[in-house]
């Protein structure tokens, strides 16, 4: 009954495609968080989204679940989980979906969960609502799942309360939920952002292991280009809720071509660039953006801009265009690189 | 060797499992009890708890504290038109203008206080929530019908809407628990569902919803447990409210029509009369009626600080 047909082998786990969301309260301006995008995750592959605060990667995310209230906001386009469509889909269908097919972890595990009720009542609803089990069953399996997400003495914490487990087991205890029913997808929005730098390693490294045993697909959503480099194979960068530019982990760090990627990776401390050499943050802020429809969002903070980055101007909208294997990109003037890979952007690109 | 490593790892685990916890003390202890241990620090609230408990035990245990038979009328030759015995031997507080002693007609009175503040608050509590609970959990149109019409209930003054309906249900005591429930439902139904409407926008309830758990069981599972806070805050609070209610409303001559039977507010509406010649047989019903408000209302308070989740941990 709540079996999803499986596409071909091969075929992405999740294709989301022109997807679009748009906020309209009422008496004020319709503010459009995501607008047009398209990309696909496979099994046992990691997608990164990453961009400033606001340019809408939870938006993004809270659309593939579902999750965005009815009222006041229009989704359009299609997502695609296992090849079915989610847009539109009733709500008891994404109900059944949620948790068992795909599942989501998020930035604050504090208040991600119930403070007033156990981890173990947390994790075994979640097994009882969609795995056949017994009671008895289920507090077994529990005990398994926070076992297996690395959490010691794991029938003990069952009985706690969340405050008293520490931030990163709290991180562990919500994946085990995510688990609980051996998801096709996960999103992790911010999983590690909460969490003090010794325990982000970890909370990403059980994520990295979790995708390689399972082969679940995973959505990483961070703005921390050190996330992305430890776990991400591909990697989207969102600005004011475009797809800017797409490309490989490696490729990405080694030829950066968006301006805004460009100054996202300088703005970054890096190892290799010799002791007091300035870091060179993008100037002004995400608030600076223009509507696409007008032109290039980040024009106004972007040295490369000219004038026909304006809709204006060029006679239409910045496209996002192919640029070259496995890469898009949506700029007129992007940074060019030398052919071969110079000793710095190697080395950037083994960062 | 490597059994060693084991048992080095199973150690440090444990090490690592024990830092891990919350402050000394709290280990195994849910939210409630956490609050209590925070009650039992706070003078305010062990003052409010000591005056709720003296009440309760008198109330509990009148016919064996009361001196006499609050309905027996004695020293009736010394009662003459202007003048009421004060305290003497054998009547603590004097008798009222009908020989009775005041005293434990001021035990018996609690009875009547108590029992009046508790089950109209229960009622109120109960259809409140009710209200609250359907708002909070259907939204939309619904919870639209159900707060206008609570609204509604809300801006008629509360002393005016018990007035009208002890008025309407005629004189009796139940009539009197009806009208002083019926001004309670309206702020538990709004506290209840706004309290509710927040849990529900809350982070956890997003996060149950995302693994897919069914409505009803986040609704009642974990929205309604986590609102009931301010519920049972405002329900302490609306016990003090309820005494000063029945008392008003009894000192209005819509109380109890047996006017023998000991209750504060009739009590103090009898002792008018006779103000400029014996004040005490109003200030002493008046006193209680205070000092119990009190109490529930610091009680009521320092709970609402120990239940705050900003104090929490
Ligand atoms: N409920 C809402 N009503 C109106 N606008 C909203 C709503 N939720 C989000 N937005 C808008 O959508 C945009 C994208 O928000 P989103 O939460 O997706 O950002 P984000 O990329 O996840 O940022 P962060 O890194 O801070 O989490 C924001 O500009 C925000 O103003
Ligand atoms: S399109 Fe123009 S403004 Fe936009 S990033 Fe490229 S160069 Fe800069
Ligand atoms: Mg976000």
């Amino acid at each position: 009954m709540s079996s999803v047909p499986g596409g071909p082998a091969g075929a992405p786990v999740l294709e989301v495609d022109d997807l679009a969301v748009t906020f309209a309260r009422r008496g004020e301006q319709a503010t459009r968080a995501v607008d047009g995008v398209s990309f696909a995750v496979g099994a046992s592959e990691t997608v990164g989204l990453v961009g400033e605060s606001g340019c809408g990667k939870s938006v993004t995310s809270l659309a593939i679940m579902g999750l965005l209230p009815r009222r006041g906001v229009t989704v359009s386009g299609s997502v695609r989980l296992e090849g079915q469509e989610l847009i539109g889909a009733s709500d008891s269908r994404l109900r059944t979906l949620r948790g068992a097919h795909m599942a989501m972890v998020f930035q604050d595990p504090l208040s991600s969960l119930n403070p007033t009720v156990q981890i173990g009542t947390q994790v075994t609803e979640v097994l009882l609502e969609h795995r056949d089990m017994s009671k008895s069953e289920a507090a077994t399996e529990a005990a398994d799942l926070l076992d297996r997400v690395g959490i010691p003495d794991p029938s003990r914490r069952l009985k706690e309360y969340p405050h008293q487990l520490s931030g990163g087991m709290r991180q562990r205890a919500l994946i085990a939920m995510a688990l609980a029913c051996s998801p096709r997808l996960l999103i992790a929005d911010e999983p590690t952002t909460a969490l003090d730098v010794t325990i982000q390693a970890q909370i990403l490294e059980l994520l990295r292991e979790l995708v390689v045993d399972t082969g679940t697909a995973l959505v990483m959503i961070t703005h921390d280009l050190g996330v992305v480099a430890g776990l991400c194979d591909r990697v989207h960068v969102m600005y004011s809720g475009k797809i800017i530019e797409t490309a490989d982990r490696h490729e990405l760090f080694a030829r950066p071509r968006q301006p805004y990627t460009g100054g996202l990776l300088a703005s970054v401390p890096r190892l290799d660039a010799g002791r007091g050499t300035p870091l060179t943050p993008i100037r002004g802020s995400a608030r600076d953006a223009i509507p696409w429809a007008e032109g290039c969002a980040f024009a106004p903070r972007c040295d490369n801009a000219q004038d026909d980055c304006l809709t204006e101007v060029s006679g239409s909208v910045v496209p996002l265009e192919y640029d070259g294997p496995g890469r898009e990109l949506r700029c007129r003037h992007p940074l060019e690189h030398p052919p071969a890979p110079s000793g710095a952007t190697a080395a950037g690109a083994a960062r | 060797m490597s059994a060693l490593g084991e048992l080095k790892r199973e150690r440090i685990d444990q090490l690592a499992a024990r830092a891990g916890q919350v402050p000394e003390g709290e280990g195994g202890v849910s939210l409630t009890r956490s609050a209590l241990r925070r009650l039992r620090r706070d003078p305010v609230a062990i003052i409010g708890a000591v005056i709720v408990v003296l009440f309760l035990f008198v109330a509990a245990f009148a016919p064996f504290l009361a001196p006499r038979d609050p309905l027996a009328q004695s020293l009736l030759s010394d009662i003459r038109p202007g003048f009421i015995p004060g305290s003497q031997e054998g009547f603590p507080l004097g008798v009222d203008n009908l020989g009775r002693d005041l005293l434990s007609r001021l035990i018996y009175g609690s009875r009547q206080s108590l029992m009046i503040g508790v089950i109209s608050t229960v009622l109120g509590v109960i259809v409140g929530m009710a209200l609250g609970v359907l708002a909070g959990a259907f939204g939309g149109r619904v919870d639209t019908l159900l707060m206008r019409f609570v609204d509604i209930l809300l801006s008629i003054p509360s002393l005016l809407m018990a007035i009208s309906i002890s008025v309407l249900l005629g004189q009796n005591q139940y009539a009197l628990m009806i009208a002083i429930a019926v001004t309670q439902v309206p702020i538990f139904a709004r506290l209840l569902r706004g309290s509710m409407l927040a849990q529900r926008g809350s982070d956890y309830a997003v996060a149950a919803q995302a693994l897919g758990i069914r409505k009803s069981r986040i609704v009642f599972g974990h929205v309604l447990p986590n609102s009931l806070s301010p519920v049972i805050v405002q329900a302490t609070l609306s016990l003090a409210t309820a005494i000063i209610e029945a008392a008003a409303l009894s000192f209005l001559g819509l109380g109890d029509p047996d006017l023998a039977r000991p209750e504060w507010g009739a009590m103090l509406a009898n002792a008018q009369a006779f103000l400029s010649i014996r004040p005490e047989l109003a200030i002493y019903p008046a006193l209680c009626i205070i000092v119990v408000a009190l109490g529930f209302t610091l009680l009521g308070e320092s709970l609402r600080e120990a239940l705050d989740p900003k104090f929490r941990r």
